[in-house]
């Protein structure tokens, strides 16, 4: 008796998806099984951060379905997609991510704050997920005084605070040099594994989609899996 | 690789050993193909052959294990050499890669299929290297990372290539 495959903790069937007369994707399909970190590759303009946009229910596609743990999105209210995303998902991206006027602390307690935690709690935690992310040491500094990598170390810190069940990231180390961007993502991946969260890493650069453990190719708005066993 | 040039490097450090060579080497730069004694004594005595190095003592017992060996002045200008000579770009234009695709195109085969099987093949591989990298120490680091960037050169080729597909088959096809 083979042994009944893990349900799909995300799904994208047969998306496609325009931007008044651009198509952004036109037939694109992927699944994610929970803890699986899997890259999402191709060149600018494939459409690969639409259809993250999409899985994370930021963006609702034209045609075809997305599902998260069995649900589909188009089904959930407003509300409860925006509920949806401050609790089960978390987000990096590449630029901007980070509130200025806030401390990295308070950054990475905002997650906890929104969803009505108490000050105290949330900035333990906070204060917890720096350390991890080993950037503890800037914990009372503003994001334009730390380093891109602190700061984006800051952002995994405050993608993972909540305990997502799936990370969404969207060239989290384009803005890095080789160094800085190593260490982002062995920290993201590492983490990310221990917690047991999916994460889905849009990347046009293999060397950060080598981190995953396997990757879609998106082109011309299709979507592509190369198996090699 | 040059081997020859390794072991006189190791020997410009002070004489050693025929074994304390070979364990040097394997440490350093065996990761994957630790030397042979046949090939460590071979090299000795070629470099012995153009005074390269010179015998520096025998301990009782004579056979080649027993041999101390010290780099000579010649011998310390070549590492110097080869030091400073950088080695030549490989030209890839010629590869196998490129072949595959041209015969793929030439003979109405699927070579976007050829070229994703083999961006799959180079990605598998740079995740064995980031697993290994990871559990590894500093050289293996280095290494590591030295074996990511070509293969990461070679996507950038087959992502190129890839985009470049349809204009190729014009040219190439008969």
């Amino acid at each position: 008796m083979t042994k009944p495959a893990t349900p799909p903790l995300l799904v994208a069937d047969s998306i496609a998806k325009s931007f008044g007369p651009t198509k952004a994707l036109t037939q694109a399909s992927m699944t994610v099984a929970p803890g699986e970190i899997v890259a999402v590759m191709g060149p600018s303009g494939s459409g690969k951060s639409t259809l993250l946009h999409c899985l994370a229910g930021i963006i609702a596609p034209d045609a075809g379905m997305v599902s998260y743990a069995g649900q589909g999105l188009a089904q959930l209210s407003d509300t409860r997609r925006s509920a949806l995303r401050r609790t089960d998902f978390g987000f990096v991206f590449q630029f901007g991510q980070l509130v200025p006027e806030l401390t990295c602390l308070e950054n990475v307690a905002l997650p906890l704050r929104l969803g009505g935690g108490r000050r105290r709690d949330a900035e333990a935690r906070a204060t917890e997920w720096l350390a991890r992310l080993e950037v503890g040491d800037i914990a009372g500094k503003r994001p334009g005084e730390v380093s891109g990598g602190q700061g984006q170390r800051v952002a995994v810190s405050r993608a993972l605070v909540t305990s997502p069940k799936a990370v969404f990231a969207d060239e989290p180390t384009g803005a890095l040099d080789s160094l800085a961007g190593e260490h982002v993502m062995r920290l993201l991946t590492d983490t990310a594994r221990e917690t047991g969260a999916a994460v889905v890493l849009v990347t046009h650069e293999p060397r950060v989609a080598a981190y995953a453990d396997r990757e879609v190719v998106v082109r011309d708005g299709r979507t592509k899996a190369v198996e090699f066993a | 690789m040059s081997v020859g040039h390794t072991l006189l490097g190791i020997l410009e450090q002070g004489p050693r050993h025929g074994y304390e060579l070979k364990r040097a080497y394997d440490e350093h730069f065996g990761h994957d193909r630790p030397l042979h004694y046949g090939q460590v004594y071979a090299t000795l005595s070629r470099l012995l052959r153009n005074g390269l190095i010179i015998e520096d003592g025998v301990e009782q017992g004579g056979g080649p294990d027993r041999k101390r060996y010290a780099v000579t002045d010649e011998g310390v200008t070549d590492v110097e050499r080869w030091l400073t000579t950088p080695e030549k770009p490989e030209p890839y234009l010629q590869s196998t890669l490129y072949t595959k695709v041209v015969i793929a195109l030439r003979s109405g085969r699927d070579a976007e299929d050829l070229l994703d099987t083999q961006r799959a093949a180079h990605l598998a591989m740079m995740r064995e290297l980031v697993t290994r990298k990871s559990r590894g120490d500093l050289t293996d680091q280095l290494i590591c990372d030295h074996a990511l960037f070509h293969l990461e050169a070679d996507l950038r080729w087959l992502e190129l290539t890839t985009a470049r597909l349809a204009d190729l088959g014009k040219q190439v096809r008969p």
